[in-house]
């Protein structure tokens, strides 16, 4: 009798994280979806001017879809390529003291707070990109370099993973080959765990178009289409974060619908690299 | 407005238990409109009264809110006219050479939509105009205060209590913003924070209290620590 | 020159070049925590005293200490770690040792990877208006740690069933032949062998809530007094730094605050993986 009402309390714990899933879900889309509707998916997305307060207002959300691309692009140019280095050196070159240094190295600029990435790249980065390469500082540049560090512990530990994955007859297949260390890895070892570092990197795409406090403090916030990485723009999650202390009556809704596209595109992604993982899992167990 | 009632009524409420105050920001319009029909005994107006209205209300200010145009204090442009605060905030002054500085690119702090300050920007300076989309938005008068005192192309607005030396305001249309300025009403780029009652209704009790408490030192002095200038001498 | 050397030779020098790159990438990941680290402490440490730690905030934190954002940072996380831990242990042990593989456990699994992706600002907009507003809590210390122990628990489920699936499959039927319900079989056998796993866990989990300001700042606030109730609202260190840094209220109260965010971190990383190293050790030499 006692197991039995264990194993309900057990389930029902279980189900809790579906139950939560549904109530963010639902909260969101019914204090965002009314406004959507009203203003048009079409003039909501694709509309460039966001004039909250105006008279009449004006929601537009492109600017801040564009921002957020921008930034996302920039931070994966910048985290991609430096994540899979580590990871590849991780995997095949790193001597033993030099890796053990390097895994809690990681750990740690996973767990640094996003609040003083942001405050790094406030108070360092903007003021040396402003006299460098000229703009107001705060800029896609400033973000995406920011931001490229931040997802470096995903991109990384998914890329690891993969690599790791490998089996060693197809790496010695390619030394029997006569390939250099470099050539089995440039050649065999990426392009065989190319499924799961793009689902690391689709991971680190989701984590940046997510982030907000850092953002906030170093793209500068400017509402225009940005042409360039060293204008300042705005990103979906800046914005949020940026009205909803002040906002009221259409414009707290608009911000919420802001949420939802937001919510959707991320679930997306992340759905996207789940599957992504699962393929390679599956046609591991099938050809090896 | 209702922010700054809000915080004296939670003061004044902590110091008189028993009286209960009740308020709600529902913008100056309705404000004007519950005291003329008797639906609140006070009402809130962050707007001058037009005359007919005045003609039925007695009013009294509660503070000033005064905003000052601040730059950096390396910018040689000290003072400014209405007019081209607003070209810059348009975009369409885009070098402070143009000004009489610099060959340097003019870079624009505003704040975010939904704030006091912004519309109150909007409402003194722009007119209708609207600001550039180019133009920094930040979440507080610091911010901005912290943008413009690091980057001596900056130019940005916020409240005049929240000036300090790391920033220079500058004169606008020949008048330096200063709170003797703004209480003798040269400085214009201000709006009344006003208190309004129907002329004929006699004040009970504690609505007379409130209004005492308002302009007490204590009150106007948690006013001015909220950014705001002070208001005048209880009537 | 053969050509077979040529080409070789050729090899060996994109090798090189390219193992180069990759050696630089690993040095420019540590430099860029040792700067970061470097920055915050070496211009932090310095504020940071005794009184810095039991002062209240005075003046809106241009002066005095950080108390009340201590006080309000244990509380908040230990409450989400409190709800949280529970839930997410009990998940786990429901998937791995009450079920079989199903639609049920998958559709589960969906679910934590999927809340395990949600940016920080939804949940922080879902705490705000399921919370603070639809619930009434106001901004509180419960809806904060409500928020945040749903911000956690992927990871707490993640972790936990990781660490009951390394128990030996032995440990379970050997309780099971000594007549163990399945229950006890579970407390008794596999929940000690799991526990360094599961508590490392928690304790990262913990560092994730405190690191946390964009669920934090929409649902418990930032007041700076001394929360009195579940239900006052308060300010942890993070929104505190937030604040601090972006109004320019203070830049040395700024970077001290910091320092003891990045120590406060720093101390739960290595002592989440020194109890790791402790416990797994107990348990191999036993």
């Amino acid at each position: 009798m006692r197991e039995r009402v264990i194993r309900w309390v057990l389930l029902l714990m279980a189900l809790g994280v579906l139950v939560t899933l549904g109530l963010i879900a639902f909260f969101i889309f019914q204090s965002g979806a009314g406004l959507i509707v009203r203003v048009g998916l079409g003039d909501f997305l694709g509309g460039t001017v966001w004039a909250p307060t105006a008279d009449p207002p004006q929601f537009g959300i492109l600017p801040m879809i564009i921002g957020s691309i921008w930034l996302t692009a920039g931070a994966l140019v910048i985290g991609v390529p430096l994540g899979i280095a580590v990871a590849v050196f991780q995997v095949e070159l790193a001597p033993a003291w030099l890796s053990a240094i390097l895994r809690p190295t990681i750990q740690l600029l996973a767990g640094i707070p996003s609040v003083i990435y942001g405050f790094i790249g406030l108070t360092l980065l903007a003021p040396l990109v402003r006299s460098t390469l000229g703009g107001p500082g705060l800029s896609i540049l400033t973000g995406a370099i920011v931001l490229g560090v931040m997802i470096l512990p995903s991109v990384i530990a998914v890329s690891e993973d993969a690599l790791r994955a490998v089996p060693a007859s197809i790496r010695d297949g390619a030394y029997a080959l006569g390939a250099t260390h470099w050539q089995m890895i440039s050649g065999v070892l990426l392009p065989t765990a190319r499924s799961g570092i793009v689902a690391g990197v689709i991971l680190g795409m989701g984590r940046a178009l997510g982030e907000t406090m850092a953002v906030i403090m170093m793209v500068g916030n400017a509402l225009t289409l940005p042409l360039s990485p060293l204008e300042s723009a705005t990103t979906l999650t800046s914005n949020i974060a940026l009205e909803l202390a002040y906002a009221s009556g259409a414009h707290r809704e608009a911000l919420f619908a802001t949420g939802v596209v937001l919510f959707c595109m991320i679930m997306l992604l992340n759905a996207v690299a789940t599957m992504l993982v699962r393929q390679r899992a599956f046609s591991r167990r099938t050809t090896s | 407005m209702s922010p700054f009632v809000e915080l004296l009524a939670e003061h004044y409420q902590a110091e008189h238990p028993g009286v209960a105050i009740d308020v709600q920001g529902l913008g100056s319009s309705a404000g004007i409109r519950a005291a003329l029909d008797g639906v609140s005994e006070l009402g809130m107006s962050s707007r001058p009264l037009t005359a007919e209205e005045a003609d039925q209300l007695t009013q009294m200010v509660m503070a000033r809110d005064a905003l000052a145009i601040i730059v950096h204090p390396t910018n040689p442009v000290t003072g400014l006219t209405t007019e081209q605060v607003r070209a810059l905030f348009a975009g369409s002054i885009t070098s402070w050479a143009e000004l009489g500085g610099p060959a340097r690119p003019v870079v624009l702090v505003s704040r975010e939509a939904g704030s006091g300050t912004h519309s109150a920007f909007e409402e003194l300076v722009m007119q209708g105009t609207q600001i550039t989309s180019s133009a920094l938005r930040q979440g507080s008068n610091g911010a901005i205060r912290q943008i413009v005192a690091d980057n001596p192309d900056a130019i940005g607005y916020i409240s005049l209590g929240v000036v300090d030396d790391t920033v220079r305001p500058v004169a606008i249309d020949g008048v330096t913003p200063t709170i003797a300025e703004v209480q003798s009403g040269s400085y214009r780029i201000m709006r009344p924070f006003l208190i309004v009652w129907h002329r004929d209704h006699e004040l009970s009790p504690p609505a007379t209290a409130f209004l005492e408490y308002i302009h007490s030192p204590a009150g106007q002095a948690e006013l001015i620590r909220s950014g705001l200038v002070p208001g005048e001498a209880a009537p | 020159m053969a050509y077979s050397q040529q080409t070789a030779r050729g090899d060996y020098a994109v090798q090189r070049v390219a193992f180069g790159c990759i050696w630089v990438a690993a040095i420019v990941t540590i430099a860029v925590l040792v700067l970061i680290i470097g920055v915050i402490l070496g211009r932090g440490l310095p504020s940071v005293s005794w009184e810095f730690l039991v002062g209240s905030p005075q003046d809106m934190g241009r002066a005095g200490g950080i108390f009340s954002t201590i006080v309000g940072t244990v509380v908040v996380g230990v409450l989400a770690l409190l709800i949280a831990a529970p839930l997410g242990v009990g998940t786990a042990i429901y998937l791995t040792e009450y079920t079989v593989e199903s639609r049920l456990t998958r559709a589960v699994r969906f679910g934590t990877e999927s809340l395990a992706g949600v940016p920080s600002i939804i949940f922080g907009l879902f705490g705000f208006i399921f919370f603070v507003t639809y619930l009434g809590l106001g901004w509180s210390v419960l809806a904060g740690s409500l928020t945040l122990a749903l911000m956690v628990l992927p990871t707490i489920i993640r972790v936990a069933e990781e660490s009951i699936r390394t128990v030996p499959r032995g440990y379970r039927d050997v309780s099971y032949s000594l007549g163990a319900t399945r229950w006890q079989m579970v407390t008794t056998a596999v929940l000690p062998s799991a526990l360094p796993g599961i508590v490392t866990g928690i304790i990262l989990a913990f560092g994730r809530a405190v690191s946390e300001t964009a669920v934090v700042i929409f649902t418990a606030g930032t007041a700076l007094n001394l929360p009195t109730s579940l239900l006052a609202p308060t300010r942890t260190m993070a929104v505190h730094f937030y604040i601090l840094a972006v109004e320019g209220i203070s830049l040395p109260n700024a970077y001290a605050t910091g320092a003891v965010l990045i120590l406060t971190i720093l101390l739960i990383n290595v002592g989440a993986n020194a109890l790791l190293h402790r416990l797994t050790r107990q348990r191999t030499r036993r």
